[in-house]
């Protein structure tokens, strides 16, 4: 049950809002549902499950037909697990009847022995005779994640789980979320309008602007869409995925292999041959038309000018970079572009004054 | 000193009559409450009146019209004429069938309300979590609203113990059929019988009080403030 194809096909209209989406993508890992409030993220990730019902809608989850003109399965007969964005937990039942609720409804729930490692995973086993009414937003959120757990859903469906939490709370379920990724091969499908937390957490990404789907992929693939990065973040960037030679070398410094190259950088809390996403932002990319030859920055690459972007109110542009099979974004001054008179195909040199794992 | 037999009758049948009402209020009021917390529908408002009415309205227009309803002319009495029971009126069961009427805003309000102070997203959490519909009402909203249950049956039950009006109009005044104790109590003052009339009135008294008092401590407990809705 691990490749999954969700095709959905939704279309509503009310005074303010035209909701139209058409989707078939594969479901494993974590996808992305990434837009602004208001784009309808919600709404889909509700059809899905059923919550909502609209008319003429089709929905078809691996080879279930969940939703046709004809039919339409009602929610508690779907296999999914759902995480509201407040946990929704039942407040007459403590932490362990909440997990109970829906492993007993189940056609196929855990076992003893996976019960145990949910609530292991969830960071959850103190709290099971506790009154869930009197948990802390970060502990009502990994249990009602668990509780989803507990029925063996064939895929996890998340709204803003971390929307509602401060964000030391968001720190540590985030943790709790990539544990669970890394442990079980359940899909999820992730609603968020949180650039941090899709770059952080999702392997696949479809990105929603007022109800329509703008575009979706693979994250490697999407975010380097700069039209997308502009309506993500105020700052562009480029995520990297890596993976750690050495977590301090003699110099204590952490090597970190990427697509070839090694990207060096102070000393960071991971261990060697970890898995690691490095957050680079455009404006800590500067061009050098010569290999600098004595200079402090450690990472200097070679790349290849793709395209060059219009100048912005402000004298700047952005330059799109390959270095082999991964591009890199960089914001120089107008100025530059002219005095070191750049074009497409060029050779340059990329020097890379800062560099940030995700997390 | 004390009651007598016929007071004791009188006892005995509000008691009956009271608990049938609303064991009657509780099975058809709670879909009703249901339906009223939940529809988005236009008769929501006017649907909602109607059950508030006989908060409003004399005792005897209801008497009335329920009289004539129940008659042999009326609607629900040719219908019990047809099915060969006879007609309601002067009846321990039109009592109860007019007791119903004049209780269900006791019964349906603290239930909705109840119900609405639950919200969607519970019910919305138990079906991702396999609950059917029974199960989600039996699950989740029976016991998330126990104290609007808990109100609406105390008072269903004592206001349909206070009538007088309605059963002046529908049942008479017969003994061990329809003689309830207000009715009792009205018949001791015109005889002018006061001390009997003062047993059961006090005790009356006591009664609303202490169930009055159960009530709101109850709620105040439960921190709910509302007790019924108008």
């Amino acid at each position: 049950m691990n490749n999954n194809n969700i095709s959905a096909k939704f279309s509503f209209r009310n005074p303010n809002f035209y909701f139209d989406i058409e989707l078939n993508i594969p479901v494993s890992g974590i996808t992305a549902v990434f837009g602004q409030s208001g784009a309808g993220k919600t709404t889909l990730l509700r059809c899905i499950a059923g919550l909502e019902k609209i008319a003429g809608g089709q929905l078809k989850f691996g080879e279930q037909q969940w939703q046709s003109a004809d039919q339409f399965l009602p929610v508690h007969q779907r296999p999914i697990g759902y995480v509201f964005q407040e946990s929704a937990l039942f407040e007459h039942l403590n932490v362990l009847e909440n997990l109970n609720y829906g492993r007993k409804r189940a056609h196929s729930g855990v076992n003893q022995e996976e019960f145990e490692r949910i609530v292991e995973l969830m960071g959850i086993s103190q709290l099971l005779s506790n009154n869930a009414a009197l948990l802390s937003g970060g502990e009502k959120q990994r249990v009602a994640i668990a509780r989803a757990l507990m029925m063996k859903p064939e895929i996890l469906l998340m709204d803003e789980p971390l929307a509602s939490l401060d964000r030391k709370r968001k720190q540590e379920v985030m943790e709790y979320l990539e544990n669970l990724h890394r442990e079980l091969s359940i899909p999820i499908l992730y609603v968020s309008h949180s650039v941090e937390e899709v770059t952080r957490l999702a392997t696949y990404i479809v990105v929603l602007e007022r109800g329509k789907i703008v575009k979706h992929g693979d994250i490697k693939r999407v975010l380097s869409d700069h039209i997308l990065q502009d309506m993500m973040a105020d700052e562009p960037f480029t995520l990297l995925f890596g993976q750690v030679i050495s977590a301090c070398n003699e110099y204590c410094l952490t090597e970190v292999k990427i697509d070839g190259h090694t990207i060096y950088m102070p000393r960071q809390n991971v261990s060697d041959e970890q898995l690691i996403r490095l957050h680079l932002n455009a404006r800590d990319i500067s061009i050098t038309l010569q290999k600098p030859q004595q200079t402090s920055v450690l990472n200097v690459f070679e790349c290849q000018v793709i395209e060059i972007g219009d100048a912005t109110g402000n004298g700047q542009c952005m330059v799109r970079l390959s270095l082999n099979n991964t591009e890199l974004l960089a914001k120089i001054s107008d100025y530059s572009r002219v005095i070191l008179n750049l074009r497409p195909a060029q050779k340059v040199f990329a020097q890379i004054k800062a560099v940030s794992v995700v997390q | 000193m004390g009651f007598t037999e016929g007071d004791l009758s009188a006892i005995w049948l509000t008691i009956k009559i009271a608990s049938v009402t609303t064991a009657l209020l509780l099975i058809l009021g709670t879909p009703l409450a249901w339906w009223l917390a939940r529809t988005r529908s236009f008769w929501k408002g006017p649907i909602g009146a109607i059950v508030a009415l006989p908060l409003v309205l004399p005792p005897t227009v209801l008497g009335f019209y329920l009289l004539l309803a129940m008659g042999p002319n009326g609607p629900i009495g040719k219908f019990t004429t047809a099915l060969g029971i006879g007609t309601l009126p002067f009846t321990f069961w039109g009592l109860v069938i007019a007791s119903i009427f004049y209780s269900l805003p006791f019964v349906v309000q603290p239930i909705q309300n109840a119900i609405e102070a639950i919200g969607e997203k519970p019910l919305e959490a138990a079906a991702t979590l396999r609950a059917g519909p029974w199960d989600r009402f039996f699950s989740i909203v029976v016991p998330l609203a126990r104290p609007g249950f808990i109100t609406a049956t105390i008072l269903g039950f004592a206001h349909t113990v206070g009538e007088f009006g309605v059963v002046l109009m529908v049942g008479g005044n017969i003994p061990e059929v329809t003689r309830v104790i207000s009715v009792q109590i009205y018949d001791h003052v015109e005889a002018m019988e006061y001390t009997q009339a003062h047993w059961l009135s006090a005790g009356m008294i006591i009664f609303s009080f202490i169930v009055l008092t159960m009530v709101y401590l109850f709620n105040n407990k439960k921190s709910t403030s509302k007790i019924i809705g108008v």
